[in-house]
């Protein structure tokens, strides 16, 4: 069995049987404002959120009403002007290994190999480890991911799918408590994505991590998440409405598709998007 | 010391010319951080690039990759006949500059023993040259073990960029042979202060590029080492120097292309042995044919110092 299936399972099958703990990332009366040489644009004002641990949250709205914005305040890559931010009942200072992040560009490092990609994420994390152990854990991930012929490759040699698949394994083979993806699928075709939602739907069952994913995409979200939070439109956006998904796990794709209760969430967040929030095209 | 006999005109002639040249490297340097705008290099590129083409697109014909070699080859060929010709003209014209025949024969004769040895100003050409690389390998060495660094730091630490950033931009313009009275004063002996001036002359581009080059270092990257919580030590090898080194190596051919231009009039001045001393020794000795050879010789150097690191450059790029 591979080390980040067996280590990431344990707490999360802990906490099913003890009380889950509510408040696990938790965002309270945050605003962020940027100083541009224009003068300050408030980007984000009354931000209010609490995510349960365990939970798969996605963020949906227009383009730039501030989900990235959100996802890397968490990340803790950004301060916010107001407000604070807690993950785990501490307040987020900076950014750290314990809140894993998969870019929306992959940001792979371009003169790496896959696995030497990986390997930096788990050596800064699993430092006290042996060499080997930390060697298996790379190896690990890029096998969950299903990479394990691509090691070797440069981020160059591989397809925009494989790319993003080492993202994710980087990612994962820190065994984060809490995994940010901000558009994790965005540049990949129709077909693509797809597999990789199933893939990423799967590994989040197995090591019941906390997630957030930023998205554009109505039926990705709903998939996938437990909650939806839909972000008004900025400048000053902020979080129009929260819908809870309780579709009954596993979910398979072809199933839902004919699922009552799947297609009148679908509607919803399309309703919140499109009728209330719809965006003007200038 | 013959070298030293030189007027108050030449010295101002030379000053200039090496100031000039070397003004418009620096600003090459900046503009130019990536781009290889090697004349040869171009030549090259464009006969390799036509010769594919049409190997594409007729790929049958052996008559057309005759006719693309000498596309390729009859241009420079005429390029060079048509320099040769202007060149025996105005020897004709000036009976006293010796023509592209005599030059030839003198050269024959001049390479058939380039490392006799009978005296310390009578040394054949060969140790001449190597003499005047070993000052630029010196010279260029600590200018890179100090630029390099330098670089990095200014590029990563806003403080060291805005503290170090005045008196760069005052001492980076000053024409190279302006140091060599300051090295003699300091120094005491013409070596030393050959090489301080191929230090002082050649560090600013490894320093400005590769302070380029590490602060552009994508937001990404800086975004995967916060997240990763990367030390300080990882962030530098692993993200800035590979990002880094397709720049600091454009800085490096720049250096060295600037202290080769910079040794050959730093030695004029100074004495001693090396290529520069040799071209104004063999001018005092009215030895006009070797005047040109000492330029062809220090030409070619120069170029082969050049497509060397262009070539070494390639094999660090990551892409
Ligand atoms: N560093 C910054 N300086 C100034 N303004 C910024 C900065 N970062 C983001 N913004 C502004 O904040 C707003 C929200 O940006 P953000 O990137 O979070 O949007 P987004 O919802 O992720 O958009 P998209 O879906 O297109 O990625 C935008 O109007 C953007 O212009
Ligand atoms: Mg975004």
């Amino acid at each position: 069995m591979n080390p980040i299936l067996n280590e990431a399972t344990t707490p999360a099958l802990s906490n099913n049987t003890a009380k889950v703990t509510e408040r696990y990332v938790h965002i309270e009366d945050v605003g962020m404002q940027f100083v541009t040489k224009k003068g300050t644009f408030e980007a984000l004002k009354n931000i209010n959120l609490s995510i349960t641990q365990g939970e798969f949250v996605s963020i949906i709205g227009h383009s730039g009403c501030g989900k990235s914005t959100v996802l890397n305040l968490i990340a803790g890559l950004l301060q916010p002007t107001t407000g604070n931010l807690f993950c785990a009942g501490r307040e987020i200072a900076a950014p750290g290994p314990e809140r894993a992040v998969v870019f929306q560009n992959h940001s792979l490092l371009p003169w790496l190999s896959c696995y030497e990609n990986v390997y930096l994420a788990v050596e800064r994390v699993f430092g006290s480890e042996t060499k080997v152990q930390q060697e298996a854990r790379a190896y690990a991930a890029l096998e969950l991911v299903g990479l394990s012929h691509a090691v070797e490759k440069r981020p160059n040699e591989i397809s925009g799918g494989m790319k993003q698949r080492v993202g994710i394994a980087r990612a994962l083979a820190m065994e984060p408590k809490v995994l940010l993806l901000d558009e994790p699928f965005g540049a990949l075709d129709a077909l693509t994505r797809a597999g990789l939602q199933d893939e990423l739907m799967r590994i989040m069952q197995k090591s019941g991590a906390t997630a957030v994913m930023v998205t554009h995409d109505v039926d990705e979200a709903v998939l996938l998440s437990d909650k939806i939070v839909m972000m008004t439109n900025g400048p000053s956006a902020g979080i129009g409405e929260i819908l809870e998904v309780d579709l009954p796990y596993p979910r398979k794709r072809l199933e839902l598709a004919e699922n009552v209760q799947y297609n009148h969430l679908r509607s919803e967040v399309l309703k919140f998007l499109y009728e209330r929030h719809a965006k003007k095209v200038a | 010391m013959s070298a030293i006999s030189i007027n108050k005109e030449h010295l101002k002639l030379i000053l200039e010319d090496a100031k000039t040249s070397s003004e418009s490297i620096v600003k090459e340097t900046v503009l130019a951080a990536n781009e290889d705008n090697t004349h040869m290099q171009m030549i090259v590129e464009k006969a390799a690039e036509k010769t594919q083409k049409s190997a594409k697109s007729q790929p049958s014909a052996m008559q057309i990759k005759i006719t693309d070699f000498f596309k390729a080859v009859i241009p420079p060929v005429f390029g060079i006949l048509m320099f040769l010709g202007i060149w025996t003209l105005l020897s004709h014209q000036q009976p006293i500059l010796p023509g592209p025949i005599s030059t030839w024969h003198s050269a024959v004769e001049l390479f058939s023993h380039p490392f006799h040895q009978n005296s310390l100003d009578d040394q054949g050409i060969g140790w001449n040259i190597l003499s005047s690389l070993q000052r630029v390998a010196f010279g260029f060495g600590l200018a890179a073990l100090v630029g390099i660094p330098l670089g990095f730091m200014i590029g990563r630490y806003e403080f060291m960029s805005s503290m170090t950033a005045p008196v760069i931009s005052i001492l980076r313009p000053v024409s190279p042979l302006a140091w060599l009275p300051l090295g003699l004063l300091v120094m005491g002996a013409a070596g030393p202060a050959a090489i301080w001036v191929i230090f002082i002359s050649s560090i600013w581009p490894m320093v400005i590029n590769t302070a380029v080059g590490v602060s552009k270092v994508p937001q990404d990257y800086m975004n995967v080492a916060k997240v990763l919580n990367l030390s300080e030590w990882k962030i530098i090898t692993k993200i800035s120097f590979p990002y880094v080194l397709p720049y600091m190596m454009t800085g490096v051919r720049l250096s060295i292309g600037i202290a080769w231009l910079v040794i050959v009039a730093a030695e004029m001045l100074n004495g001693g042995a090396g290529i520069g001393f040799w071209l104004w020794d063999e001018y005092n000795a009215s030895n006009y044919e070797h005047i040109i050879i000492a330029i062809f010789v220090v030409g070619i150097i120069g170029l082969l110092l050049e497509l060397g690191l262009s070539m070494l450059a390639k094999r660090f790029a990551y892409e």
